[in-house]
């Protein structure tokens, strides 16, 4: 299931027994089982909790289609968390309650919002790139702040979900939960069609050696542009599900830290893999979470963590359970 | 008019403090190729331990010497122990490891200092305010900031141009593995070049400390700046550096200052209320836009890596 | 060229398919490129040869549209490219390979060729169809691969081929993209006797069919391909005719041929 950068001549096998493989169902299980669980056991809270991973492996999909196979490692993507997420919110201060409008506008802002930084952006590489798209998430949250009328620095409370007619109920907690399980699965499901296409090989080739893409005739700016964009318009639909589920944004959403939390998602699970964000997603927030009961001072742990696995870790926890791949 | 030249000075002061930064990252990024985002962390133990040195010597003089030597020896150990398995490793792998260390040192501080941040006074001589130009008052400390960091830019470009350290920084910067096949320790050097960023950031943090701040996170909101700062001031360029500092300080402060008044003259009280934080704050990001947009490179781009 | 039905480019011929005037290039006090007047002929193996630090990768870099000439302009083919990127260069014809090998390292030798395909032949804006089954991309990747004798390592991940097989790859993905002139960055560096012999064999074979720019220190290969030599020392030419004119030119023989007799390469005067 991973997207394996070797296929032979020969047709790949679309489905292969190992053990990152087996992982990964057991996973998609558990997760697709967690509201049995929760009303049998009456814990809501874990479905809450689980609600949020999910959205936020959205989220983390998205970044690795510009990250693990685009090579462009974005500082800001939680920038896209909040601008759906006020969208959200602001259409829903101003009386538009559907979310027949509210959630394509997310998407539409996000997206706009992406082909501007991306334009501006994409003309430097490496650690560059990482400060510029730093700097442009950081501009974004101060605006936020600024806007009074949505509640500037404390947020804005969203009073009904996004109402769709009669067609699905937001505010049951079990339907929510599978409507984000289901835009997880869709969006991994595109991002695999998307990275074995042509713009996905011209993509994954930009990453692989951006010099040779141009000598052989591709102008890549403007695909790692269209990747950029896609990616913040999926982030985007995610931030339309976040403030859905904490019936809630602030600016917190976007600062920086929590771009950080993204870009460690997708590098525990694994850069340049479909379910790498995933696990990364689920792992990082159950470490969190964990971590936050034993200690007051959970950081002392999880920094060190960071630091270890970035240190010592070749591809993740998806290629720890692949064994070493490459040195 | 004399507010304007006050904040002019607030701007240059503050560019002060960003080139600091942005030197000692410029400096340990063009030497090892390490994207350091721990460096406002470095920032914020500088003001901490000054904080403490002063609480315990009663002398700013002393807590300030005491809390570069502190920055200099936490940044040594800091490359030792963190920093040096890194290297080898890619910008992605930095980016992840230097962000567990910000995570750890803002733990850390809170469960050393407590959550409420600390305070710090200047020396007592430099409390009141000296007329610099007729009618026009500045506080003696905040010119001593300016001038402070003046020289040690003047030292930094002494050390970097002048002497036999220097030459191995220029060296290493352009050439590592050859510095390294000329037989110098690459290790320490490496130590040392990390340790001296850490100091500056250590020293811009101490000095901030009377006007600004101590407290939890103060080294990320000032890091952004400092790489607004790199990219608008070149690729590489200590120069470009410090021109571009005083650029953004100049633009951040002044801003700040005037333009939701002068947004009043041209939109509705109502939407220049609205407008005018959020469009002070983003000024500097627009400026960085600019330069994106016409000149990619920076204003004093350094050759090409 | 190696190139199916759906891609293919018209054959057209000019007089001089590649013209360069007065090209100048300065990195800081050094002249790399001082002045370059050069023109190449259709179908012709013109080689470019000269001392280390004549400037010969530089030239590439301006005919290729990595470095931008700060004196001088370049023709392709009529048409004024001096200011052209390197992409767009590549789209009108000119393709190059790279004298440190340049590939897709985690890819297989097949889909490196076939991302030169999919380069010319249209745009990449297509998101669904796996390119990876696409005839269209696949069927002339693996003639081109054929054609420099690495069919049987179609399959194999480029970290895993032999460094001839990565400059043969070189070659194949120049050629994938249906060149009309080849750049050929020192082809045959780093390549043992048995190896050269192959590529030159290789090379011959092409002559005629497409036009090439060999830019080569292996004298025996230049001397066996070249219809016509020009001599680059120090950013400027100091000759450019037949092989054997060039071969007797005095000024030639000291500048470079008699400092060859010094190394290893075997080189011969005479």
């Amino acid at each position: 299931m991973t997207a394996s950068l070797d296929p032979s001549l020969a047709a790949r096998p679309w489905f292969a027994f190992t053990p990152r493989t087996v992982f990964t169902i057991a996973l998609l299980a558990i997760l697709a089982l967690f509201p049995l669980y929760s009303h049998v056991t009456g814990n809501t809270f874990i479905l809450t909790l689980f609600t949020r991973v999910l959205i936020l492996a959205i989220g983390a999909v998205s970044l690795n289609l510009i990250m693990g196979y685009g090579g462009m490692v974005s500082f800001g993507h939680a920038a896209y968390l909040g601008i759906g997420g006020y969208a959200v919110g602001i259409l829903a201060k101003e009386g538009i309650g559907s979310g027949f409008v509210q959630w394509p506008l997310a998407v539409a802002a996000s997206a706009l919002y992406a082909l501007v930084v991306g334009a501006l952006s994409l003309r430097t590489r490496g650690v560059y790139f990482i400060m510029i798209t730093l700097a442009f998430a950081q501009m974004i949250y101060y605006v936020a702040i600024g806007l009074d009328r949505y509640g500037g620095d404390d947020g804005l409370t969203i009073y009904k979900r996004s109402d769709f007619g009669g067609l699905i109920d937001l505010n049951n907690r079990t339907v929510f939960y599978y409507l984000c399980f289901a835009v997880l699965l869709a969006s991994i499901y595109l991002i695999s069609r998307l990275v074995n296409s042509r713009f996905g090989l011209a993509i994954r080739g930009t990453r692989s050696n951006e010099r040779r893409m141009r000598a052989i005739g591709f102008p890549t700016f403007r695909y790692k542009l269209a990747a950029f964009v896609i990616a913040g318009a999926l982030c985007g639909l995610a931030g339309a599900l976040l403030a859905n589920h904490t019936s809630f944004i602030s600016p917190a959403i976007m600062h920086w830290t929590r771009s950080g939390d993204l870009i460690v998602m997708v590098a525990l699970g694994g850069l340049g893999s479909l379910f790498g964000p995933v696990i990364g997603a689920v792992t990082f927030l159950l470490l969190q979470e964990g971590l936050s009961r034993v200690t007051e001072y959970s950081d002392l742990i999880l920094g060190p963590i960071l630091l270890l696995v970035a240190i010592y870790v070749h591809g993740g926890i998806g290629g720890l359970l692949e064994g070493r791949r490459r040195g | 008019m004399l507010y304007f030249i006050e904040q002019c000075l607030n701007g240059v002061q503050l560019g002060m403090l960003l080139f600091l930064l942005a030197a000692g990252l410029t400096l340990v990024f063009g030497i090892m190729d390490l994207v350091n985002l721990a460096h406002g962390s470095l920032y914020m133990l500088g003001a901490y331990f000054a904080a403490t040195f002063a609480t315990l010597t009663g002398s700013f003089v002393l807590a300030l010497i005491l809390a570069i030597l502190a920055s200099l020896i936490a940044g040594m150990v800091l490359e030792v122990i963190a920093i040096r398995p890194l290297y080898r490793r890619d910008h992605l792998d930095h980016v992840l490891g230097t962000f567990g260390l910000i995570l750890f040192f803002n733990e850390l501080v809170r469960l050393i200092w407590g959550p409420e941040g600390r305070t710090l006074s200047p020396p007592s001589q430099m409390l009141t305010a000296v007329q610099i130009l007729p009618g026009v008052y500045y506080p003696i400390y905040r010119l001593v900031i300016i001038l402070a960091t003046l020289a040690v830019a003047g030292l930094l470009y002494a050390l970097v141009m002048r002497t036999r350290l220097g030459m191995l920084i220029r060296a290493g910067a352009s050439n590592r593995e050859m510095v390294g096949a000329l037989g110098i320790n690459i290790k320490l050097l490496y130590t040392l070049v990390f340790g001296l960023g850490a100091a500056l950031a250590g020293f811009a943090g101490v000095m901030q400390a009377p006007i600004l701040t101590v407290q939890i996170g103060m080294g990320e909101n000032i890091l952004i700046l400092a790489f607004v700062v790199i990219i608008i001031g070149g690729i590489g360029s200590i120069r470009g550096a410090f021109v571009a500092a005083i650029i953004v300080g100049l633009i951040d402060t002044v801003g700040r200052a005037f333009l939701p008044d002068m947004l009043r003259l041209v939109l509705s009280t109502n939407a220049a209320q609205t407008l005018g934080p959020s469009l002070s704050s983003m000024s500097i990001y627009m400026l960085m836009a600019a330069i994106l947009v016409f000149r990619p490179e920076g204003l004093f781009p350094a050759a090409s890596r | 060229m190696a190139a199916s039905a759906a891609c293919s480019k018209a054959d057209v011929v000019a007089s001089a398919l590649l013209q360069t005037e007065l090209l100048t290039r300065r990195f800081g006090g050094v002249v790399a490129a001082d002045g370059i007047t050069l023109d190449i002929t259709p179908n012709e193996v013109h080689a470019v040869i000269g001392p280390n630090g004549a400037g010969k990768t530089t030239l590439i870099g301006l005919l290729s549209g990595e470095i931008a000439p700060q004196g001088g302009n370049i023709r392709f083919d009529g048409s004024d490219i001096t200011r052209f990127p390197v992409h767009r260069r590549s789209r009108l014809g000119l393709a190059r390979s790279f004298q440190i090998t340049s590939l897709f390292r985690d890819f297989t030798a097949l889909d490196n060729v076939a991302l030169a395909v999919q380069a010319h032949c249209g745009h990449s804006f297509r998101f669904w169809r796996d390119a990876r089954r696409e005839d269209e991309l696949r069927q002339p990747a693996l003639a081109a691969l054929e054609r420099v004798g690495l069919k049987e390592r179609a399959g194999v991940r480029v970290d895993k081929l032999s460094h001839g097989e990565h400059r043969q790859l070189e070659i194949a993905m120049a050629l994938a993209t249906g060149p009309r002139l080849l750049l050929l960055d020192e082809p045959m560096a780093g390549m043992g006797p048995e190896e050269s012999a192959r590529m030159v064999h290789m090379l011959r074979d092409l002559k005629g069919s497409v036009t090439i720019l060999l830019i080569e220190h292996d004298m025996e290969a230049v001397f066996a391909l070249a219809d016509r030599l020009t001599v680059l020392v120090y950013g400027r030419i100091i000759a450019s005719g037949h092989p054997e004119a060039i071969r007797a030119d005095a000024a030639v023989r000291q500048a470079y041929l008699g400092e060859k007799e010094s190394s290893d390469h075997g080189g011969r005067h005479g």
